[in-house]
């Protein structure tokens, strides 16, 4: 195993362009080393450590836009204030990932480029319209997240690449509203996740998320569709077609494809369809499924 | 019935507590070694659970020659790690019965390269047909233990059953189950092996030192002198380091007695989940007779434990289920018929409870079906026939320990405030929010020590030396997991000789040392083996030539001038249990004094559940029991919340997949155990009503917790929801498949 520790952004990216695409990026480490004395065959790469690089950590507020770092954590958005009140969700789902350790080392971009379908980051940032900032020696690349992902841990980003900024557009929410389903209260990986936005501003409008229940995490064009047009929908079951057309839950070690939709339906229904009229102005952004009432 | 003071004038702190709490606590992985080997397992492959082993392949890209590798043929003694019977291998010698039966043990200084070395080994199995569903007839060409592949087969009856069913006005059917649960000790398995001089020595996280000691003995060929077994600080065991350590212990000292060196082997959490024994999954039937009034008339219950594929202590857990199985009440007529069944899983083993909390499950669950069918209040048919002085049990035990069971309810109704609840509960739930909340109940007791006539078959013994500085040393087998057992022995001895806690001092459980006080397992250690430390006490004093009421300063005194008269001479006072008179077992026809002593419990569960995901949260938990006596009220405070935590996950989310008999969600990401966020408050209230051959008046309390949370959860959600849900664990997917229930009509 060999270690490379660039101290910039510049740096690191010529180490990378250097060693052809072959040396991985760590961050927090947090997905890495998951499995590090499992496999042992990861122990043979070569690792880019980001830990260094000072200038990607910080959170940048812009006349239009939240912009994340590519080493923000999940604890430098909880401590930012200002989130809590404008982009609510994000703290919402950063205070829901593993444990307090995990959100001091787990960054977004890790997140992002880990690529599990079960991610609570990814969502939230898809929801709210994020752009993935991409940069190589060869130049900056700009990909809107609802577009990154390609299929089961594919994505737009070329090895020499590195995530050096998440751009979040500054908008007048008037819906807002994360739902982890977990297996448990904390430390529990998504079994179904859900983010859902709705702004009035112009290139708003609903916005439909869900996690673990497709080989990505992806948007809902169908259920974007019903809310958008406003449609009757008196019980979950109704959703249950939409869901179909949106999503392709499975049977895995964690839960059922149909627990899945049903808790889908259900959640969209009561928290969404239900809750849209209340949703403005609601300070209630987000539950655990644990989270009764 | 009032809690007394504490034993020693002063709460006395965990003994062992400060060592833990500051990380300087050595387990057996922290040890100082020098030149010594990793240990590890080379195991047979999914997917064939059944088969011959018809090639064993070494990978060309390993240098095998820097390796030691054990195979079966490496035993000096028989092949069988020393059980009830002599039917599992120490290692699998041309057949295997399940996936992970260890086949081959490498050992090599480097654990990276013996990682990799493990997996360049490959296992070839030839398939034969296996056994997989416990609940299903094995097929003939299925059969590999016996006739029929039943392991054990028990039966109890009392009165006549099928009379009075015949004539009972009402009678309620009812199937339960209840799934597979791992112990999660945080300190996974681990032993050391080493040779000093002839004495072959082993040093690990265990619950039962001699044990592991006869294990080695037997398959060793080697005589007790050349066998030495250390027990180390043990991080948790739960049953699961009641017999599972004599299988790491023997494949340490297999490869270094080949190696000729030390040799270590610490499973990692997948290897210790994959390939270690579990809770044994259950299905339990019930058909009880009642009058309208919800008078127990008749009990007919059938027991099926699962036992995997080899007999381990299947029969015991079936025993200890099915005298737990009819419940703390009184019935005249009660058929228990019970089957403990082979299957090609990895075998099932002990564990905290012992088969009670499986039948206890279904007892408890079936009393709140009775309860619907009937139309009657939980507590009222429990308080209707809950055992009394004088009434006896299943086996025919007469109970009558003074214990007021009924109180015991009381108390739990009282503290949770059962009824003002369940209006509330009544009236939240009737607004129809996907909201809904449920109170739950359950009694339950578990009986202490060992079944029947196990502890006079165990001939536990105990010293307590008296030392030259005025201190004593209590010498016993029974080890510290934990649970408290340095301490409360600690407070037993100093209150009987009037010593100050730190006047006592606890050898080292070290089979050098200490004499066989049996293991620490079947909620014994505080019941059973603390009255031998307090006769221990009572002898040592004799021989000092002290009265009786001797104590403190005249103790010390005595020790001090006793070690002047006789120099370089020690001091032992030494005790074998004896049983308690008028305790009576008959082991042919199962019949007599099960146990020595119950403990009783009343606990409360208060759950909400949510009907968009089907998530469960339990929000409050009372648990009341009669314990006899309090020795130590915060580590028993301890043991009952542990206990309830244990239990809501083993309600709740603790879920073993299974795939070819093995457990294929082996670790804790995919293993869910309850986090401090979903356990709720829990509120422990004690009553007391001694017993007088447990030491102070103790019974065992070690089990008692784990009985009853699940069913309390259980009846709390069908409470709540109107589901009847009966089988554990009731995950949310499980739920969501039965319960259609109200989600149209949620407003
Ligand atoms: C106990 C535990 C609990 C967890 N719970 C949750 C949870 O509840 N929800 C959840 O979503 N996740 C959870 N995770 C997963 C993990 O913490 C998150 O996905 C986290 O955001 C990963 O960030 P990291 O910085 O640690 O990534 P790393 O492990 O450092 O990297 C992950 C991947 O991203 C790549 N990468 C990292 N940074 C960059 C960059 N700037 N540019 C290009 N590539 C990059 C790496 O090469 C690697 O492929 C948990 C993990 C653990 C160990």
């Amino acid at each position: 195993m060999s270690v490379l520790l660039p101290g910039s952004r510049r740096e690191a990216l010529e180490l990378l362009a250097r060693s052809n695409g072959a040396a991985m990026p760590i961050a927090g480490g947090t997905d890495l080393l998951v499995h590090w004395p499992q496999r042992q065959e990861e122990h043979d790469r070569a690792y880019l450590d980001l830990s260094g690089i000072a200038e990607l950590r910080p959170v940048e507020w812009t006349p239009d836009a939240l912009v994340l770092g590519g080493l923000t954590t999940y604890w430098d958005v909880i401590r930012d204030a200002r989130v809590g009140r404008e982009l609510p969700l994000l703290a919402v789902a950063a205070r829901q990932v593993g444990s307090i350790q995990i959100q001091t080392r787990g960054t977004w971009a890790g997140n992002i480029v880990n690529g599990s379908p079960a991610a609570d980051g990814v969502p939230v940032l898809m929801a709210y319209d994020a752009v993935v900032v991409l940069e190589s020696v060869a130049g900056r690349e700009e990909v809107p997240l609802e577009r990154f992902y390609e299929g089961y841990k594919q994505m737009r980003r070329r090895p020499d690449q590195l995530v050096v900024a998440i751009r979040i557009p500054r908008r007048p929410y008037t819906f807002q509203r994360f739902v982890k389903i977990g297996s448990r209260r904390a430390q529990a990986i998504a079994k179904v996740g859900l983010a859902v936005t709705h702004s009035a501003a112009g290139g708003g409008g609903w916005r439909v998320v869900a996690a673990s229940v497709a080989p990505t995490i992806r948007r809902c064009p169908s259920i974007e569709r019903l809310l958008e047009e406003q449609a009757a929908v008196h019980s979950p079951e109704e959703l249950l077609p939409a869901i179909a057309r949106d999503v392709t839950p499975i049977d895995d070690i964690r839960s059922t494809a149909e627990y899945r939709k049903l808790a889908m339906a259900r959640v969209l229904f009561y928290d969404v369809f239900r809750g849209r009229e209340q949703g403005a102005g609601s300070t209630d952004h987000g539950r655990r499924m644990t989270d009764n009432g | 019935m009032k809690r007394g003071p504490p034993s020693t004038g002063a709460a006395v702190q965990r003994r062992e507590g400060l060592a833990k709490l500051t990380g300087r606590e050595r387990y057996v992985d922290d040890l100082p070694l020098e030149d010594f080997l990793w240990g590890m397992t080379v195991r047979s492959p999914p997917p064939s659970p059944r088969g011959s082993i018809t090639a064993i392949r070494f990978g060309r890209d390993v240098d095998w020659s820097q390796f030691v590798v054990v195979d079966h043929r490496d035993l000096p003694g028989p092949n069988v790690v020393y059980l009830i019977e002599q039917d599992q291998p120490v290692l699998a010698a041309g057949v295997v019965r399940h996936v992970h039966e260890p086949v081959l043990l490498l050992a090599h200084p480097d654990r990276d390269a013996l990682r990799r070395a493990v997996h360049a080994v490959e296992v070839v199995v030839e398939p034969e047909a296996p056994v997989l569903d416990f609940r299903l007839p094995s097929r003939s060409d299925e059969i590999q233990y016996g006739p029929d592949n039943v392991l054990k087969h028990l039966r109890i009856e009392k009165g006549d059953v099928a009379r009075a069913l015949a004539q009972a006005p009402v009678v309620v059917e009812g199937e339960y189950e209840t799934g597979a649960q791992e112990h999660v000790y945080l300190e996974t398995q681990g032993m050391i092996a080493a040779l000093e001089g002839e004495v072959l020595v082993i040093r690990g996280s265990m619950q039962c030192p001699y044990y592991v000691l006869n294990a080695l003995k037997h398959a060793l060929a080697r005589d007790e002198t050349r066998l030495r077994v250390i027990q180390t600080p043990t991080g948790g065991g739960f049953g699961g380091k009641e017999e599972f350590p004599s299988h790491l212990a023997l494949h340490a000292a297999l490869l270094a007695l080949k190696a000729g060196r030390a040799v270590k082997m610490i499973y990692d959490r997948g290897e210790d989940m994959a390939a270690t024994t579990k809770r044994h999954p259950a299905r339990v039937r019930h058909r009880t007779g009642l009058t309208r009034d919800g008078r127990l008339l008749a009990q007919d219950i059938e027991v099926l434990l699962d036992g995997g594929a080899y007999v381990t202590l299947s029969p015991v857990v079936l025993s200890r289920g099915l005298i737990h199985a009819a419940g703390p009440y009184f019935c005249e007529n009660v058929r228990i018929d019970g089957r403990a069944v082979f299957t090609n899983a990895v075998p099932f083993g002990a564990f905290r409870g012992f088969g009670a909390p499986q039948t206890l499950f279904a007892c408890e669950r079936h009393m709140d079906v009775i309860a619907r069918t009937l139309g009657m209040d939980p507590a009222l048919l429990r308080r209707v026939n809950l055992i009394r002085d004088g009434q006896s049990t299943a086996t025919g035990q007469v109970i009558n320990d003074g214990s007021d069971r009924v109180a015991v309810l009381e108390r739990a109704l009282d503290v949770s405030g059962w009824r003002e609840k369940r209006r509330a509960h009544a009236a939240f739930n009737a607004a129809r929010a996907p909201v809904r909340r449920g109170l739950g109940l359950a009694t339950f007791y578990h009986g202490g020590g060992f079944t029947g006539g196990g502890e006079v078959y165990l001939k536990s013994r105990l010293q307590v030396a008296g030392l030259p500085d005025g201190r004593i040393e209590v010498r016993s087998a029974n080890i510290e997991m934990g649970q408290g057992t340095l301490t409360v022995f600690t407070q037993i001895a100093a209150d009987r000789l009037g010593l100050a806690p730190d006047a006592v001092v606890i050898a080292e459980a070290d089979t050098a040392r200490v004499p066989n006080s049996g293991p620490t397992v079947a909620s014994r250690t505080t019941m059973v083996v603390g009255r031998l430390v307090e006769r221990a006490c009572d002898d040592l004093r004799r021989r000092l030539g002290l009265s009786e009421s001797a104590r403190g300063d005249s103790v010390r005194a005595a020790l001090r001038d006793w070690h002047r008269a006789h120099p370089d001479q020690s001091l032992v006072g030494e005790v074998v249990y004896e049983k308690p008179p008028g305790i009576n077992w008959d082991d042919a026809t199962y019949r007599g004094d099960a146990y020595g002593a119950f403990a009783w419990a009343a606990y409360v569960a208060e759950v909400e559940v949510d009907l968009r995901t089907c998530a469960v949260r339990v929000t409050d938990f009372v648990a009341v029991q009669d314990i006899g006596k309090v020795i130590n009220e915060i580590l028993a405070r301890g043991q009952v919340q542990g206990g309830v935590v244990q239990g809501i996950g083993w309600a709740l989310m603790e879920e073993c997949k299974w795939q070819d008999g093995a457990m294929v969600n082996n670790q804790l990401t995919n293993y869910i155990i309850p986090t401090s966020d979903d356990v709720p408050p829990i509120r422990v209230a004690f009553l007391e009503t001694p017993y007088p051959h447990g030491a102070q008046g103790a019974k065992g309390l070690g089990e008692l917790p784990i009985d009853g949370p699940a069913p309390a959860i259980l009846n709390a959600i069908a409470e709540a929801t109107g589901a009847d849900p009966r089988t554990i664990p009731l995950t949310p997917e499980r739920l969501m498949t039965i319960a259609e229930f109200g989600m149209r009509n949620a407003e």
